[in-house]
C-alpha cells in the first residue's frame, strides 16, 4: 500500500496532524505546517514530472498510478487511488495554497493550534478527493472537507460568524444529499457491483432514462460548491465571515472540488444525459457568469467583492465543462487553477489588509498604494489576473474557454458564449473600481498613514501565488497540453465527438 | 534573416521593464533614466537595422519582382486550441509593420530623451520609465504580430500600460478616473474585436494574417491579394447570415469596433481627451503617435479581407469621417491645450481610417492605403512634436490651458519655431510633411467619391483653422503676467527631440513612400495632382490660417463675439455636445442604477431569502412539533393509549367488516 505514492497525499496531513497535536508552541506549529505543505508541494512537483515521464514513455492507461484496497468489502468500496493530468493540476494547486494559507495564518489568534489542525483535516478532505477514483471514498473525502469548514468559520471568523457557517454547511450538506443519492443511483444502476469510476464510465451501462434523472442530481450536489447560481448564496457571507486561510483554501481549493466533481462525475459518468440536459444547467451558469460580476459592481465589502467575482469565474467553469468540447474543457480546468491561485491571492491581501486597517469596507479606505505600496502592487496584480491581462493565468483560461464554447455551433451556446464573454467587461468595471477606490487616490484616513507594509512571511505567501499565476499566463501551452491530453476518449466516444 | 534581432526588439524593452520594476526603486533617478533611453535606443538601431534590411537589402525573401513580401522571422507556438488553431508568438516583417517599427522606436526614444528633463524630480521616476519600457514592448509586439490572436494580446497589453501611464499620478483623483475610464471603454470596444476574432477564426480556421490575407509563395515569404483561401471565401459566400449580412461583414465590423475603441473614433472617443491626464510625454507617445493608430494599423492588416466587403470599408468610412468633423469642431472650442491636440488626433485619425475605407484596388491600385499608412507616418511625427512642444510649455507656464499663455514666442524661441513648423504640417502647408500626405488622402477620396473628398477638405480646412488659433493663443494674443519666473525654453533634454521631430516634418514629405509601402506591396509611384486636388486644398488651408490670424494674433473681443454669436452651438461643442453626459447617464443611472443595484437587491433579499425562508420554515416545524417531545411522562402514556386505541378500532374495523 504504502509502495503507491499518491498514498502520501492522505498519510503526510495526517502526520502532520499528529506533529501540530504534539507541538507546544506557535513556533513548532509553524513549522510543522510549513514542512507538512512543502513536503506536500514537492510531492506534488516530483508527481507532476514523474508523470509527464511515464506519459512520454508510452503509458497509455486514462489513470497512473492505480492501486487498489477494499475496506467495505460488503459493499464492494475500495481505496481506489489513480492520477491523470486534471488531477495532478489540482493536487500542485492545493498544495500551493495549503503551503501559502500557512504563511497567510503566521499569527492566527486564538487557538491556533486547534486552527491548524481543522485546517490540515480539511486538506486531507482535499487530497484525497483528488487522488479517488472510487465514487465512495469519494464522496466520504468531499465530506471530511465540508465539516471543518464550519468550526473553523464558526470559531476563528469575523461578522455574522455563526449564521454564515451555518448556512454554508447547510447549504453544501443539502448538495451533498442530492450527490449521495445520484451516486447510489449510479452503482446501482451500471450493474458493474463496482464504485470504479474507470470500470463505469468505460461500461457506460447506465440506463438513458436513469441517465436523466441522476445527472441533474449530481450536477447540482457538486454545482453548490461551485457555486452555481441559484444556489451560490453560501459563498458571499461565507467567505465574507471566514477567516484568511479558511477563503483562501475555501475558494483557492474547495469550490474547484465542485467543478472537479461535475466533470469527474456527472458528464463522465453520464454523457447521454449531459448532452441532453447540457442547455439547462448553461443557462444556469450563463447566468452565474455576468449575475456575479454584475452584483460584484455595487458590493463596498472586498470579501463580497470577491465573493461576487468568484461566483462569476467559477460560473465559467461550469459554463465551459458543458460544452462538451476539450477545448472548453481544457479551458474549464485552467480556469480552476487560475480562479483557484488569483483568488487565494486576493483572500490573503484582504486579509492582509484588513489585519492593518481593520475594515473592509471601500469606502473607508483610500490610497493605500502610497502606504502600503507592497500590498497594493500585489493587489494591482491579483486584479488584473481577474480582469484577464495577457501574460497571467486569467487571460489563458478565459480565452480558451470562449474558443472551445464558439466550437459549439448550437445557437443557444453561441448566445451564451458571447453573453459570457461580456464578463470580462463587466469585471474590468468591478476590478478597476476597487483598485481605483482602495489603492489609488488620496489617503482617505489620516490613522493610516502609519501602517507598515507586508512582513517577511506575508511576502513569501504572495510572491508564491504570483509567481504561480504568471508561470501559467505566461507558458499556458504546458499546462494546457498537460490537461488536454488526459481527456479520455471514451466520453467523447459517446458524444460523437 | 536571423531571429536575434527581431527576438532583441522584442526583449529588452520587456527585460528594462523587469528591470526598472523590480530593481527601480533601488536605482538613482539618473541611472534608471539612462538605463531606460539606452535600452530603448539600442531596440531603434535595431529597428532601424531590420527595416532597412526589409526595404533595401533585396533578399528574395523581401522582395520578388518588385512586389515587396510578408515574411515571418520566427513563430513560436504559445498555445494551442485544436487542430490548427495556435496562438502564436512571432515576428511578421512586412512594408507596415517595417514602417511601425520606425515610428514607434523613434518617437519612443524622442519621448524617452525628453522625459528625462520633463520628469525630473518627480516622485516615482522609475516607476514612470518602467511602464514606457512596458508600453514598448507591448506595442512593438503588436504590429509585428504574425496572427490576429497575438494582436489581441499585445492590444490588451497596450491598453493596460496606457491605463498604468495614464493613472501615474495615482494620487490625483481626475488621474484615477480617467484612466479607469480609458481601460472600461476600450475594453468594451475589445469585446467586440474578440467576438470578431471568434467568429473570423471559427469559420476559416485559422488565426494566422498570411492565411488569412494572400497566398503563400514557395519560398515561405507570402503576399496580400484578393485570391480568396478557400476558407474565408466559406465565410462570405457560405450562405450563412446574420441579420442581412454575411458573417464575413460581422466579423469585420465587430473586429473594426476594436479599432474603433483604441482608435477613439466615435462614438468610443470619449476616453481619449481624459487620458490627457497623464504626462504629457506619454500623450506624445501613446495617445498620439503610437497606440492610437492601432486602429488604424488593424484595418490596415486585414486590408484585403475588408475589401471582400464593401459594406464594411462603407461602415469604416462613414465612422470616419463623422469623427473627423466632430473633433475638429470640437478642437475649436477647447481651453487646455492637450485637449486641442487629443481632439486634432482624433481628428487626424479618422482621415487615416477614412483613407482606407475609400481605398479600392481599382482606383489608383489602391491610393488610399497608401496615402493612409503616409499620413500615419507623417502625423506621428508632427502629433509627437506638438505634444512634446505643449509639454515644454506646460512645463515653463505650470499649466495646461491658453489663458495661461501667451506671447511666449519671445521667452521660448525653440519651442515657438518647432512648434510651428508642427502647425504648418499639421494644416497641410507644402513644404512641410502633412501636405504631402493629406493630399493623397483627399486624392483618394475625391477618387471614390465626390462627397468624401469634399467633407474632408472641409475638415482639412477646419484643421488648419484650429491649430493656428491654438498657435496664436499661445504664442500672440495677450501676455498674462508671468511674475519674476519668466517662462524659458526647456533644457537640452527636452529641446532636442523637438529640433529632431521639427527637421523630420520639414523633409518626411519627400520620402517617395509609395515605392515601399502599398496594400499589395508593389511601388506606387506619387504624383500631386495640382489643379484638381492639391492647389484648392492650399487655398483653403491658407485662408483658414488667415481667419485664425484674423481672430486671435492680437487680443480683441472678436472671439467672444464669435462665440456669442453662435450661442448653443458653440456651448455645445465647447462640452463636447455632451457626450460624456451621455456615458455618465448610461453607465451610472441606467446601468448601476437600474441593473447591478436590483440585481444585488434581488441577489439578497430574493435567492438568498429564499434559503433563508427554507431555513425559517424548518425552524418554524421543528418549533411546532417540539410540544410533542416534552419529556412529559404522563403526556406520553396519553398519546400512547390515544393510539393504541386508535389503531386497535382500525384493525377491529377492518378484520370485522
Amino acid at each position: 500500500m504504502f509502495s503507491n505514492p499518491l498514498i502520501y497525499f492522505v498519510v503526510i496531513p495526517v502526520i502532520m496532524l499528529l506533529g501540530i497535536y504534539l507541538s507546544r508552541n506557535m513556533a513548532q506549529i509553524r513549522t510543522v505546517a510549513v514542512a507538512g505543505s512543502l513536503a506536500l508541494l514537492g510531492l506534488s512537483a516530483w508527481l507532476l514530472v514523474d508523470y509527464l515521464g511515464l506519459r512520454a514513455a508510452g503509458a497509455d492507461a486514462p489513470m497512473l498510478y492505480r492501486g487498489d484496497w477494499t475496506w467495505f468489502s460488503a459493499m464492494n468500496i475500495k481505496l481506489s487511488v489513480g492520477v491523470d493530468g486534471i488531477s495532478i493540476a489540482m493536487l500542485l494547486l492545493s498544495s500551493i495554497i495549503l503551503l501559502t494559507g500557512s504563511f497567510a495564518s503566521w499569527k492566527i489568534n486564538p487557538l491556533p493550534k486547534e486552527f491548524f489542525l481543522w485546517l490540515i483535516l480539511l486538506s486531507i478532505g482535499v487530497f484525497g478527493f483528488f487522488i479517488s477514483i472510487d465514487l465512495f471514498t469519494m464522496f466520504m473525502f468531499y465530506e471530511v472537507a465540508l465539516i471543518p469548514m464550519y468550526l473553523l468559520i464558526g470559531i476563528w471568523g469575523t461578522g455574522r460568524k455563526e449564521y454564515s457557517a451555518m448556512k454554508l454547511t447547510l447549504m453544501l450538506m443539502g448538495g451533498s444529499a442530492f450527490l449521495m443519492l445520484s451516486l447510489i443511483g449510479i452503482y446501482y444502476n451500471a450493474g458493474l457491483h463496482s464504485w470504479n469510476l474507470l470500470e463505469i464510465a468505460q461500461a457506460d451501462s447506465i440506463d438513458h432514462t436513469w441517465q436523466m434523472f441522476l445527472f441533474p442530481m449530481a450536477f447540482v450536489g457538486f454545482g453548490v460548491l461551485g457555486a452555481m447560481f441559484p444556489f451560490h448564496t453560501w459563498s458571499p457571507d461565507g467567505h465574507a465571515c471566514a477567516p484568511t486561510a479558511v477563503s483562501m483554501l475555501h475558494a483557492g481549493v474547495l469550490m474547484k472540488l465542485g467543478g472537479y466533481g461535475c466533470f469527474r462525475v456527472a458528464i463522465y459518468l453520464m454523457p447521454y444525459a449531459a448532452n441532453e440536459l447540457a442547455w439547462i444547467f448553461l443557462i444556469l451558469t450563463g447566468i452565474s457568469v455576468v449575475y456575479g460580476a454584475f452584483s460584484a459592481c455595487v458590493q463596498t465589502d472586498l470579501k463580497y467583492i470577491n465573493a461576487y467575482s468568484s461566483v462569476s469565474h467559477c460560473g465559467l467553469v461550469l459554463f465551459a465543462i458543458l460544452m462538451l468540447n476539450t477545448t472548453a474543457m481544457t479551458g474549464a480546468i485552467m480556469q480552476m487553477l487560475s480562479h483557484g491561485l488569483m483568488t487565494a491571492l486576493f483572500f490573503a491581501l484582504i486579509g492582509m489588509i484588513y489585519g492593518r486597517t481593520h475594515t473592509r469596507d471601500i469606502r473607508q479606505m483610500g490610497g493605500l498604494m502610497k502606504i502600503m505600496p507592497y500590498l497594493a502592487v500585489c493587489y494591482m496584480i491579483a486584479g488584473f489576473a481577474s480582469l484577464g491581462l495577457p501574460g497571467l493565468s486569467g487571460f489563458v483560461a478565459e480565452m480558451t474557454i470562449f474558443v472551445g464554447s464558439f466550437e459549439n455551433t448550437h445557437t443557444l451556446n453561441r448566445v451564451f458564449t458571447i453573453i459570457a464573454c461580456c464578463s470580462i467587461v463587466i469585471t474590468a468595471v468591478y476590478i478597476l473600481r476597487v483598485v481605483g477606490k482602495l489603492l489609488l487616490g488620496p489617503v482617505y484616513d489620516k490613522h493610516h498613514e502609519e501602517l507598515t507594509d507586508a512582513t517577511w512571511w506575508e511576502r513569501t505567501s504572495t510572491v508564491t501565488l504570483i509567481i504561480c499565476v504568471a508561470a501559467i499566463g505566461c507558458f499556458p501551452n504546458f499546462f494546457a497540453n498537460l490537461i488536454r491530453t488526459t481527456f479520455s476518449p471514451e466520453i467523447f466516444k459517446v458524444l460523437g465527438m | 534573416m536571423e531571429p536575434i534581432i527581431p527576438i532583441l526588439i522584442l526583449c529588452l524593452p520587456l527585460l528594462g521593464f523587469l528591470v526598472l520594476g523590480l530593481l527601480g526603486p533601488k536605482m538613482s533617478h539618473k541611472a534608471a533614466g539612462w538605463y531606460g533611453v539606452l535600452s530603448i535606443g539600442t531596440v531603434m538601431v535595431l529597428a532601424y537595422i531590420t527595416a532597412i534590411t526589409y526595404f533595401f537589402s533585396g533578399a528574395p525573401e523581401f522582395i520578388l519582382d518588385g512586389t515587396r513580401l510578408q515574411y515571418v522571422v520566427f513563430n513560436q507556438d504559445w498555445l494551442n486550441f485544436y487542430k490548427d488553431l495556435t496562438i502564436r508568438i512571432g515576428f511578421l516583417l512586412d512594408p507596415i509593420s517595417a514602417l511601425m517599427l520606425v515610428v514607434i522606436t523613434t518617437i519612443s526614444f524622442c519621448v524617452h530623451l525628453y522625459s528625462l528633463g520633463y520628469m525630473e524630480g518627480e516622485k516615482g521616476f522609475q516607476r514612470y520609465y518602467a511602464f514606457l519600457q512596458l508600453f514598448s514592448f507591448s506595442m512593438l509586439g503588436l504590429v509585428v504580430a504574425t496572427n490576429i490572436f497575438q494582436m489581441y494580446i499585445f492590444w490588451e497589453l497596450v491598453g493596460a500600460s496606457s491605463y498604468l501611464l495614464i493613472g501615474f499620478y495615482y494620487q490625483r483623483p481626475s488621474a484615477v478616473s480617467a484612466s479607469k475610464k480609458a481601460f472600461i471603454v476600450t475594453r468594451f470596444a475589445d469585446l467586440g474585436f474578440l467576438i470578431g476574432i471568434l467568429i473570423l477564426s471559427y469559420y476559416t480556421g485559422t488565426f494566422n494574417f498570411t492565411d488569412l490575407t494572400g497566398s503563400v509563395l514557395a519560398n515561405g515569404s507570402s503576399v496580400n491579394n484578393l485570391i480568396t483561401p478557400g476558407v474565408v471565401a466559406s465565410l462570405k459566400f457560405g450562405g450563412a447570415s446574420f441579420m442581412g449580412c454575411s458573417l464575413l461583414t460581422w466579423a469585420l465590423v465587430l473586429i473594426f469596433m476594436g479599432g474603433m475603441g483604441k482608435s477613439a473614433m466615435l462614438p468610443l472617443h470619449i476616453w481619449l481627451p481624459d487620458a490627457m491626464e497623464g504626462p504629457t510625454p506619454v500623450s506624445a507617445l501613446i495617445h498620439a503617435a503610437t497606440m492610437v493608430v492601432a486602429g488604424v494599423y488593424l484595418v490596415a492588416r486585414l486590408f484585403p479581407l475588408y475589401l471582400m466587403e464593401e459594406a464594411a470599408l462603407l461602415f469604416i468610412t462613414v465612422v470616419g469621417a463623422i469623427t473627423a468633423f466632430y473633433a475638429a469642431v470640437v478642437a475649436c472650442t477647447q481651453v487646455d491645450i492637450k485637449r486641442v491636440l487629443a481632439f486634432s488626433t482624433i481628428s487626424q485619425i479618422a482621415f487615416m481610417m477614412v483613407s482606407l475605407g475609400v481605398a479600392r484596388p481599382e482606383i489608383h491600385e489602391g491610393l488610399g492605403y497608401m496615402a493612409s499608412m503616409f499620413h500615419l507616418f507623417t502625423h506621428a511625427m508632427f502629433k509627437a512634436l506638438l505634444f512634446l512642444g505643449a509639454g515644454a510649455l506646460i512645463h515653463a507656464v505650470h499649466s495646461n490651458d491658453y489663458t495661461a499663455m501667451g506671447g511666449l514666442r519671445k521667452y521660448m524661441p525653440i519651442t515657438h519655431i518647432t512648434f510651428l513648423i508642427g502647425c504648418l504640417a499639421i494644416a497641410g502647408i507644402p513644404p512641410f510633411s502633412g501636405f504631402f500626405s493629406k493630399d493623397e488622402i483627399l486624392s483618394a477620396c475625391y477618387e471614390n467619391n465626390f462627397i468624401w473628398g469634399a467633407w474632408m477638405s472641409m475638415v482639412a480646412g477646419l484643421t488648419a483653422f484650429y491649430m493656428f488659433r491654438l498657435y496664436y493663443l499661445i504664442f500672440w494674443w495677450d501676455e498674462p503676467d508671468y511674475g519674476h519666473h519668466k517662462p524659458h525654453d526647456a533644457p537640452w533634454p527636452m529641446s532636442l527631440p523637438l529640433i529632431f521631430l521639427a527637421l523630420v516634418s520639414c523633409v518626411a514629405g519627400f520620402i517617395p513612400f509609395g515605392e515601399f509601402v502599398t496594400w499589395n506591396g508593389e511601388p506606387y509611384h506619387i504624383h500631386i495632382n495640382w489643379v484638381g486636388v492639391a492647389i484648392p486644398s492650399i487655398v483653403i488651408a491658407v485662408l483658414a490660417i488667415a481667419l485664425a490670424t484674423f481672430m486671435y494674433r492680437k487680443k480683441n473681443p472678436l472671439p467672444d463675439k464669435v462665440a456669442k454669436a453662435t450661442g448653443a452651438l458653440w456651448t455645445a461643442a465647447h462640452h463636447r455636445f455632451y457626450w460624456d453626459e451621455i456615458y455618465m447617464f448610461i453607465t451610472h443611472k441606467i446601468i448601476f442604477n437600474l441593473i447591478c443595484k436590483p440585481i444585488a437587491w434581488f441577489d439578497r433579499h430574493i435567492i438568498d431569502g429564499t434559503m433563508d425562508g427554507l431555513a425559517w420554515c424548518a425552524q418554524r416545524l421543528s418549533i411546532t412539533i417540539r410540544p410533542l417531545q416534552s419529556g412529559n411522562v404522563q403526556s406520553y402514556v396519553y398519546v400512547y393509549l390515544f393510539g393504541a386505541l386508535l389503531l386497535g378500532g382500525v384493525t377491529a374495523a377492518v378484520v370485522l367488516l
